[in-house]
């Protein structure tokens, strides 16, 4: 497990360096200076924006630009905002936490969700269940997430008047985003515990357990669902990367402060120090978590380490 | 859409050596021993086999109709349309959904039925244009990292790799970021943020289609490299190119879309279907059909290509199922 581990992190320098350097290069390959370029039609102070670009380090060659973005990315250090001037990490520290908190949100929705739907379409196989089941999937997965938010908004604040649309970051305007974007990837989850529960239900191992007079239910809950949920996990690590890109667009119907409205606003003002910070932590975060995900799936299925064991 | 379908067997004639064995290949029809003279007649009722099979799939005819709404929308925007889409006409603001107005009038009192006809046709561009982007990069890559091998194969794979470790929508905000935010560079982003898609699946393909006989046989004569990429390998690896493109449109028109609406795609006034939220979404307390209509269109659509997509990948390409 030990060297597992080890040679999972080795493998993530180098993804880790690639994605710093994409980062960079980002910036890098846009054409004239980005100092200039926020500055652009505004008449900026030609030594105020000297002055900027000396700070930032602009002026220095790309290579030693690129060493120095390198070293100081190593560090958390991802620079100022060229809007605000301060620091990027203070800019979006707490707006990560709070994209975070969406994404987990989501995903607690969507896991609750896509199990129960995704086991009642697998036991209920040809049944009317199941095809209820497979054509709210369908629905859910068509469902462009801000199409629903607005529905959502149009339904909830608008008609009923339950919730305002616009109001402080807390839980009751955390219950609409997070339904808006669970709800779409408990579509993605119920065909995936579907199928991969269909797959294991026809394995001989819970013939034999049925056949020795269990009962469904514990065929379900100690053989069945534990071999089924194996691949279910892997994907769902795939899916943290979509949920996190669909957790920008979803922030934007409904004013969650997070990374995905900073983002926006910093591509309209061309901040680049925060697009560049923004990009490098979700995009870490994400390799982190399929590394979590692998991780966890090496422990889970112990046919995977015997399999290396033996060769 | 149909077009597309034919695409493969279309590809297939050219050289008569090569396609025979291709045809055989992709065939699966009952019988169907292809002799050279009888090619022709051989593909034909290959291709109405297949076209059989799918019209007999209900998720393939209801996705159909769903697409081929949407496409005669696009086609017959300017025949349909009852208003000129940018027509101002401020005593109309607002109105809700008549027999006058079908879908109601936005704020400057434009009628929403010919802009969301309208909004179709940037629609079906933005996607058409991002998935070529995608396909013509991908298969290239796919193709030339499956066949060579070595060093080529290791640096442009790990590239892909590297594009993959940006999750979805994030990799298409970088490239917005750097072209500048507007309907021709969403499209390239949403392309370009497709292209691993079709390079790991062209790839895959071109490393076992690489060592069939046929192809050793096509070396064997000194038949140059590019041309038994693109006569041999190329043309059996039409089916899951063609599954994939179709499951890709749908992702490349929501994302496209998701631009819009954030801003970062079509700018207002474009009907792009997106951009029609924007506006909608300010007047969603007094004018719901704003976003009714809009919304509706980009699901239908996304709805239409999943169908057909699922159908075409349980005809076509079997192994494809659960991926």
């Amino acid at each position: 497990m030990l060297v597992y581990l080890t040679r999972r992190i080795l493998v993530l320098i180098p993804v880790w360096l690639g994605i710093i350097t994409l980062t960079f290069l980002m910036r890098a390959i846009v054409p004239g200076d980005p100092v200039e370029n926020m500055f652009f039609g505004k008449g900026g102070d030609p030594k105020v924006i000297q002055n900027i670009r000396v700070e930032m380090g602009l002026d220095r060659p790309l290579y030693e630009q690129y060493v120095k973005y390198l070293l100081d990315a190593s560090h958390g250090d991802l620079g100022k905002s060229i809007n605000t001037r301060r620091y990027v990490i203070d800019e979006i520290g707490d707006r990560y936490v709070k994209t975070i908190i969406l994404a987990l949100s989501s995903l607690a929705i969507a896991l609750s969700v896509g199990l129960v739907l995704g086991i009642l379409a697998a036991l209920f196989k040809n049944t009317i269940i199941d095809t209820v089941m497979t054509v709210l999937a369908l629905i859910g997965l068509s469902m462009p997430a801000f199409w629903l938010g607005l529905l959502f908004i149009n339904l909830f604040a608008v008609q009923l008047r339950w919730i305002s649309i616009v109001g402080p970051p807390d839980l009751a305007h955390l219950i609409l985003p997070s339904l808006t974007l669970g709800l779409i990837y408990a579509a993605v989850l119920m065909r995936l515990v579907r199928s991969s529960l269909l797959e294991v239900l026809s394995q001989d191992y819970i013939r034999t357990a049925k056949s020795k007079g269990l009962a469904i239910r514990k065929v379900l809950t100690r053989h069945a669902l534990k071999n089924a949920l194996i691949p279910v996990i892997t994907i769902l690590g795939l899916q943290f990367g979509a949920l996190l890109g669909g957790a920008f667009v979803v922030e934007n119907v409904f004013v969650w402060p997070g990374l995905g409205q900073l983002i926006v606003r910093a591509i309209g003002q061309r901040d680049f120090p925060v697009i560049q910070g923004i990009v490098l932590l979700v995009s870490t975060t994400y390799v982190l978590v399929n590394l979590g995900v692998d991780v966890l799936y090496h422990q889970l299925d112990p046919r995977i380490t015997q399999r290396k064991g033996a060769s | 859409m149909t077009e597309n379908i034919k695409e493969p067997s279309a590809v297939r004639v050219e050289s008569p050596g090569l396609s025979q064995v291709t045809t055989s290949q992709v065939g699966p029809g009952p019988g169907q021993k292809v002799v050279p003279r009888r090619l022709k007649s051989g593909r034909q009722r290959n291709f109405q086999d297949f076209a059989r099979r799918l019209l007999r799939n209900r998720s393939a005819q209801v996705g159909l109709v769903l697409l081929v709404i949407v496409l005669g929308a696009a086609i017959l925007a300017p025949l349909l349309a009852p208003f000129d889409p940018t027509l101002v006409n401020s005593p109309e603001r607002l109105k809700p959904p008549s027999l006058q107005h079908f879908f109601g009038t936005d704020a400057l009192g434009r009628d929403m039925f010919s802009r969301v006809l309208f909004g179709a046709q940037l629609t079906l561009q933005i996607g058409v244009i991002a998935l070529s982007i995608a396909a013509f990069f991908g298969i290239l890559i796919g193709l030339v990292t499956g066949y060579y091998g070595g060093l080529i194969d290791g640096l442009l794979m790990r590239l892909i790799d590297l594009l993959l470790a940006f999750p979805g929508i994030l990799l298409a905000l970088m490239i917005v970021s750097t072209l500048g935010p507007n309907l021709t560079n969403a499209m390239i982003a949403v392309g370009v943020s497709s292209i691993p898609g079709f390079a790991r699946l062209v790839r895959g393909s071109v490393l076992s289609i690489r060592e069939q006989e046929y192809v050793t046989a096509a070396r064997a004569i000194g038949v140059s490299s590019p041309r038994i990429l693109w006569k041999a390998i190329l043309p059996n690896a039409m089916a899951p190119i063609i599954v994939l493109a179709t499951l890709l449109f749908p992702d490349a028109v929501l994302v496209a879309a998701s631009l819009s609406f954030i801003g970062l795609g079509a700018q207002p006034p474009s009907p792009e279907w997106g951009a029609l939220l924007v506006d909608g979404r300010l007047y969603i307390q007094g004018a719901s059909w704003l976003i009714t209509f809009p919304g509706l269109a980009i699901f239908i659509t996304i709805m239409g290509s999943n169908l057909l997509g699922n159908a075409l990948r349980d005809v076509l390409d079997p192994h494809l199922r659960g991926r």
